[in-house]
């Protein structure tokens, strides 16, 4: 089975280099995962900074610690909770509707037509949505990420009265290093890949009818959730040993 | 002795194994331009499964396939996107595309086919035609959730059609259509065959639409179905499969004289 999912991951990678491209549904992929994941993306992302500011109060407070609050919220919002966060939200509403949506074609012989009437269905139906996560995934993250700090400045200035507005922002912004960015960004990059790759390798390969497509799409939901957890580790454990 | 031409489709002992199963078992049959093949069979006989090889959706495990007088049997999936230009498909379920609306079904082979690509301009008529065949000219913006069993399967006909194929694949047309409807089905895809002059294949569980494309031509002046004169037989023969294997492949008066038990389970009896 891995070696089957390596084979199609393969052959969607190969698709991005090689005629015919699907530039429409590229474009339609990148309304449904990045426009339709917005909200939920955001919300996530601000709560998440509003928990961190929440929970971190009482033992910053307990180290007289309390102006470092801004720092503490940007390393683990921008490392770890932006990125993991917005990639389960969208293995959630995304994963799981490429596999029901390609599941749905497979066990109605829409696949079957498709390879009959001369197209490819990996170029068709793979690559475009594999794209359209890469691309969109990591915008997504950086403004979870963003109002996530913003969740935090709520929560740590005018409700708790931890530091001052200027004091947070500045201390949020100086913390980050490059190193922080990239494992920003190459975090929700991997994770969109995966999570992308998962849904459609579970959609590709349903069988049995409309229990076939239910089971599918929740073997993605799980699967994709389960992988981006175990990176999110290998990947931080890259980076902090850079 | 009449010229040997090139067969247009042929299966020289085809097996199939999936897993530990063996789901076709020596398949030998060869059709010409023009002929028509039944392939009648319980469920589970591997009818469908004879036509996705012969569609190169699935690759054999022994044996040689031969379309339009070449050995296609290891043609990689590039290769059979160029044989796929030439056949035409209707699947058991119609196959149509939910996403798009009747016209771009119908339009798809033009637009997708590598070796056909239709100019922007012809795309239209072509469709509109391919839709007046059978029946459903009014159709063109509606979606295939909007239209009736057999309404997609007349669809499906015309998309199968639409490039003018030579081989024409026929998946349970009828299946679970009424009577009316079914003959309906029968009908066009009689019409198609003759009109076009293709050679035809169908799967189908029901004898009757067997009797229908052995015994009745399409008559273009009169635009009706009519019984076919001795001196224009419609040149079919039907195959039987039993649990993957050939329990019968003949002429329609070789069926009828055939005292098979599981054959003869496909006959009515008079």
């Amino acid at each position: 089975m891995f070696q089957e999912f390596v084979l199609l991951s393969l052959r969607a990678i190969r698709g991005i280099f090689q005629q015919p491209h699907y530039w429409d549904d590229v474009f339609v992929q990148m309304d449904l995962i990045g426009i339709g994941s917005l909200p939920v993306a955001l919300l996530t992302g601000f709560f998440s900074g509003a928990v961190l500011a929440l929970q971190m109060s009482r033992a910053l407070q307990t180290y007289g610690a309390t102006s470092s609050v801004g720092q503490l919220v940007s390393i683990s919002q921008v490392r770890e909770m932006g990125p993991v966060l917005t990639a389960i939200m969208v293995a959630g509403r995304n994963s799981t509707g490429m596999a029901s949506e390609i599941g749905s074609m497979k066990v109605t012989e829409q696949i079957d037509a498709m390879r009959a009437l001369g197209t490819d269905p990996v170029l068709k139906l793979v690559t475009p949505r594999l794209i359209a996560t890469a691309v969109t995934v990591p915008l997504l993250t950086i403004l979870a990420d963003f109002v996530g700090l913003v969740g935090g400045w709520l929560v740590a200035c005018p409700m708790l009265s931890l530091t001052t507005d200027s004091h947070y922002w500045i201390s949020a912004w100086r913390i980050l290093e490059y190193n922080d960015l990239a494992q920003g960004l190459v975090k929700p990059f991997v994770f969109a890949v995966v999570l992308s790759l998962v849904g459609c390798f579970y959609g590709m390969r349903t069988e049995g009818g409309t229990q076939g497509v239910g089971r599918a799409t929740t073997q993605a939901m799980v699967v994709a959730s389960v992988w981006i957890v175990v990176l999110t580790f290998f990947i931080g454990r890259i980076f902090v040993s850079l | 002795m009449p010229e040997r031409v090139a067969a247009q489709l042929a299966f020289d002992d085809i097996s199939l194994r999936i897993g530990e199963t063996t789901v076709l078992k020596h398949i030998s049959f060869e059709l010409g331009a023009g002929e028509t093949l039944i392939v009648l069979g319980a469920a589970g006989s591997g009818k469908t499964v004879l036509l996705k090889i012969a569609l190169g959706l699935l690759r054999p495990s022994a044996g040689r396939l031969i379309l339009f007088g070449t050995d296609v049997t290891e043609y990689s999936e590039r290769q059979w996107f160029d044989v796929r230009s030439r056949i035409g498909v209707l699947f058991q379920e119609g196959g149509l595309f939910d996403s798009l609306n009747i016209a771009d079904n119908v339009a798809y082979p033009l637009e997708n086919q590598r070796l056909l690509r239709c100019p922007e301009d012809q795309v239209l008529p072509k469709v509109e035609e391919s839709l007046e065949f059978v029946e459903l000219g009014h159709t063109l913006e509606k979606y295939p959730s909007e239209l009736s069993g057999g309404m997609r399967r007349r669809v499906g006909i015309a998309r199968a059609i639409v490039s003018q194929p030579a081989l024409l694949l026929y998946d349970s047309p009828t299946a679970g259509l009424d009577p009316i409807t079914a003959n309906t089905i029968m009908a066009l895809i009689a019409k198609g065959r003759d009109v076009r002059q293709a050679t035809t294949v169908m799967v189908t569980q029901r004898y009757q639409d067997g009797e229908i494309l052995a015994g009745f031509r399409y008559d273009v002046a009169t635009g009706e179905l009519r019984p076919a004169d001795d001196g224009e037989a419609t040149r079919t023969r039907y195959l039987v499969l039993e649990e993957g294997r050939t329990a019968f492949l003949g002429t329609p008066p070789e069926l009828g004289a055939c005292t098979d038990p599981y054959v003869v389970k496909f006959i009515p009896h008079t």
